[in-house]
């Protein structure tokens, strides 16, 4: 394998705006929050970047294309910047961007941004994905949402391991609870207030086997990280967080066109896990991986992904759940900051989301959710559905 | 000798009992009451759908290589400019070298269709012509034609090679009586008084045409093991049959409180009711109505014992039934009311119709690609096997999946996708045979959904985009029906 980027990259600065229904800010305005935030972290100057990455999905309903955006709002003078866009995983593709301009060297100091504006279609929910999924595919896909999407990978799963719907949901209910409760204790969180499992059980059906509760708060939000290279890391601060592994893979078709996937798990994942493991010399993840940010868009995906990480037998992430190894308090914390369940799900963001957290934790700054031992953390990010999807998964430490 | 070499038919799964039209709408009208239920097309069904339904069955274990020519007949087109001939062929996986046409303008077109079919196998001009005839026509709420009529469709294979029942003779009659017209713009049919239309035209043009036949070929009605003519009314519909001298047990079930008055169809829809029981050696009588009527003459053959349980025709599609129970599903299902659909529902992307001429065979027809180096059918087509140790390139052939049976691999029921029957359901199938891709569900309940369940595939109207005009179709998976 490719020698990666290990311990080649830091990030020296992050900075995130509180998630929600922010009626009051444009994404230029969370653009700009996000970016003051990080710097001021940072301690830079504008002037001292000299790259950019920037990450948002929906452009139709947000910024509009390019990078001119993000160019424009912060008045970054004529750098070059790119956009990037991966479904749900862009986040994490702006990091990766500028990771491997600083690890290259044609960039020493480089900005990744993610910012989406969802809350301003009329709507609930995603934007619909009718315009958005291409010129062909609408022509032949169902007129699916992300619910729908997600929702036939716990059918399945309920089906392949023998699990009757109320098992099925109150085993997806702990996971969204756990996530409630870390999200009471994080001021940037969307959704602050706790869920019990009967009350999860019992909400409204979104998509079944979903209810309301099995589904991620649909919010505006932005995220930002400065990147240098690793050597240069101690020259702007004593706490630097290291990339330890930074990996992709995407679905080949198969899932979708072929008949042997089972559709209780996401195959990328797999992938992306076993290189990102070996890039950055985990042997064991169970005991190696002292906290994780999942993409838990839904329930059922942070389920399965416990096992596609290799961290819960397959087919006994419920024993897992339900005993408790991964609350706040639990063996390996999921989610501490609410996950995108709770702290909500700008897509663009949400990658960069999800390594704030492990950044702040990693530097003990993560307050009443903080985490007494995280020796490395995993941030997990999926774009698509599963037949259709791609993943990115990060290792941060120290 | 040249006949009908094969016969399909297609009813919509759901039914409203009259009543409860009349419960809900009888107040304005209470003269209205009929008996009895009647066929409703679902909400993403429409005359070119149900007329690829028909087609499909009538031409069950027939190479559709073989097919000639394409006649639709309707009153209730897709398309006033756009050849909907054209989209059923297509779907249907028709060759392109073939004729095709639409008969339309009046509910006698069913017939005119199957007699032209027939003409062009006797001039010699085309070996095996299919005919699809289907209707979908509403009745403005709250009026007679609303209770009246009911959706469905049938298909005819005319030919000259394996007839089950030959074209012996016909006699036509064309009036411009005007019962009733639906003019440019016009959503709704607009009708004279019933009176004048029972006694002075439903009540004599099939009698004329009729007793015509009978004269020019000297024929007695004894003659004949069935007579076949739609319902306009109950009463009225016995009298011809007594007028002209047939006796209760030869004048073939009309359908009318099963089904309803569907129209273009729904002479050959009797027709094909009456070929499922029919003998060798039998002479059926069936004569349309509209216009004027066509009246024609056939002599079943002992080719009809090869047709015995090999269509879902008239008899399994009427015991394959789910009503809907009140009259506000109907009229949502029929676009009578105008719901709140959210902004989602309102949400409708251009359709390209270059994309789409460039995917006929795969929207439209449901064409996959199978590779020839390993076998593995894919949808769509592919130009690198999706099978992981294959991945050959450009080594594909056309595959057809519309008519391959599948499992039900996973599925859910969507409350937050835009619906107007709630909530969408769909989910993956896998092929019979390999393949796999995700499809809508229709005609279904969530709750009646397994994992692994048997389904097929069914050509459904995907979305109408009022603001562009178009109507777009595609396949959905749908749990075959009992029969």
């Amino acid at each position: 394998m490719v020698e990666g980027i290990k311990d080649k990259v830091a990030i020296i600065g992050m900075g995130c705006t509180k998630f929600g229904e922010r009626w009051e800010a444009s994404a230029e305005d969370l653009i700009v929050e996000a970016f003051v935030e990080c710097i001021d972290d940072a301690g830079i100057e504008k002037k001292e970047i000299d790259a950019a990455w920037f990450g948002s999905c929906f452009d139709e309903v947000d910024v509009g294309k390019s990078a001119v955006p993000l160019s424009s709002t912060l008045k970054l003078p004529f750098l070059p910047v790119t956009r990037v866009e991966n479904f749900c995983a862009t986040g994490t593709e702006a990091l990766r961007g500028a990771a491997y301009a600083v690890a290259s060297g044609a960039s020493d100091i480089a900005l990744a941004l993610g910012v989406e504006k969802l809350k301003d279609t009329g709507y609930g929910g995603l934007p619909d994905f009718g315009s958005a999924m291409g010129t062909r595919n609408r022509l032949i896909f169902p007129n699916m949402t992300a619910p729908g999407g997600f929702a036939m990978m716990a059918t399945k799963y309920f089906d392949k391991y023998g699990l009757k719907p109320d098992e099925g949901k109150r085993m997806l209910a702990h996971v969204s609870s756990k996530s409630h409760h870390n999200g009471t204790l994080n001021p940037k969180a969307h959704l602050r207030k706790e869920a019990s499992i009967d009350k999860i059980v019992n909400a409204p059906m979104i998509a079944w086997p979903l209810g309301l509760f099995d589904c991620c708060g649909v919010s505006d939000g932005s995220a930002a990280a400065i990147v240098v290279r690793a050597e240069d890391a101690k020259n702007y601060r004593e706490d630097p967080v290291y990339i330890k592994g930074l990996q992709i893979a995407l679905s080949s078709g198969e899932e979708l066109m072929y008949t042997d996937w089972d559709g209780a798990h996401v195959e990328t994942a797999v992938h992306a896990a076993e290189r990102v493991y070996k890039e950055a010399g985990i042997k064991d993840p169970r005991k190696e991986i002292g906290m994780m940010e999942l993409h838990d868009c839904f329930s059922i995906t942070e389920t399965v992904t416990y096992e596609d990480l290799g961290i819960s037998k397959r087919g006994h992430a419920r024993d897992d759940i339900e005993s408790g190894f991964f609350d706040l308090d639990g063996t390996i914390p999921a989610q501490p900051d609410g996950g995108l369940k709770c702290f909500g799900h700008p897509i663009g963001a949400s990658g960069l989301r999800m390594a704030y957290e492990m950044y702040k934790q990693l530097q003990g700054k993560a307050g009443p959710r903080q985490i007494a031992d995280p020796k490395l953390g995993l941030t997990h990010n999926m774009g698509g559905f599963p037949p259709y999807n791609l993943i990115s998964i990060s290792i941060l430490g120290l | 000798m040249s006949g009908i070499t094969s016969y399909g038919a297609y009813i919509p799964l759901h039914r409203i009992d009259r009543m409860n039209i009349y419960l809900a709408m009888g107040w304005l009208n209470p003269a209205s009451m009929l008996p009895g239920e009647k066929a409703v097309a679902n909400y993403d069904e429409d005359s070119l759908t149900m007329a690829v339904a028909a087609g499909i069955d009538c031409l069950n274990g027939i190479d559709r290589k073989e097919i000639d020519g394409l006649y639709f007949a309707t009153t209730t087109p897709s398309y006033k400019e756009r050849q909907n001939a054209g989209m059923i062929s297509t779907a249907l996986d028709l060759r392109p070298d073939i004729r095709t046409e639409d008969f339309t303008d009046s509910v006698k077109a069913g017939t005119g269709a199957l007699l032209s079919a027939c003409d062009s196998v006797k001039a010699g001009s085309a070996k095996n012509v299919l005919i699809s005839a289907s209707d979908c026509r509403l009745g403005k709420p709250g009026g007679y034609q609303e209770e009246i009529y009911g959706d469905g469709a049938a298909s005819l294979l005319l030919g000259d090679d394996g007839v089950i029942a030959s074209v012996e003779g016909s006699y036509s009659l064309s009036y411009d009586f005007v019962d009733h017209w639906r003019a440019e713009g016009d959503r709704y049919n607009r009708s004279w008084e019933d009176r004048w239309i029972r006694d002075e035209g439903y009540g004599k043009f099939i009698p004329e045409a009729i007793s015509g036949l009978l004269k020019k070929y000297d024929l007695k009605p004894e003659d004949f093991a069935k007579v076949c003519y739609p319902c306009l009314y109950l009463g009225g519909h016995a009298a011809i049959g007594r007028k002209l001298g047939f006796e209760p047990d030869q004048i073939q079930e009309h359908m009318f409180t099963t089904v309803g008055n569907a129209g273009t169809p729904y002479p050959l829809m009797i027709l094909v009711a009456a070929l499922e029981d029919a003998k060798p050696g039998d002479k059926i009588l069936l004569a349309s109505h509209g216009n004027g009527s066509d009246a024609i003459f056939f002599e079943v053959t002992d080719e009809i014992e090869k047709m015995r349980d090999k269509r879902r025709g008239i008899k399994k599609n009427l015991e394959a039934k789910k009503y809907l129970d009140t009259y506000e599903r109907f009229a949502v299902c029929r676009d009578l009311i105008t719901i709140d659909t959210g902004g989602r529902g309102e949400e409708c992307a251009p359709t390209s119709m270059s994309a789409l001429w460039r995917d006929r065979k795969a929207v439209l027809g449901l064409i996959g690609s199978r590779c020839k180096r390993c076998g593995t059918p894919q949808y769509p087509p592919q130009r690198v096997c999706v099978k992981p140790d294959c991945g050959a390139i450009d080594e594909m052939e056309d595959y057809r999946f519309s008519d391959k049976k599948g499992r039900l691999f996973t599925y859910t029921g969507d409350m937050l996708a835009f619906s107007p029957n709630p909530p969408a359901i769909y989910g993956m199938i896998d092929f019979d045979g390999g393949g796999r891709n995700l499809f809508d569900l229709t005609d279904c309940d969530l709750d009646s959904l397994k994992v692994d369940m048997p389904v097929e595939m069914s050509f459904r109207r995907k979305y109408v985009d009022e603001k562009r005009g178009v109507h777009e179709y595609f396949w959905k998976a749908t749990p075959i029906r009992e029969g």
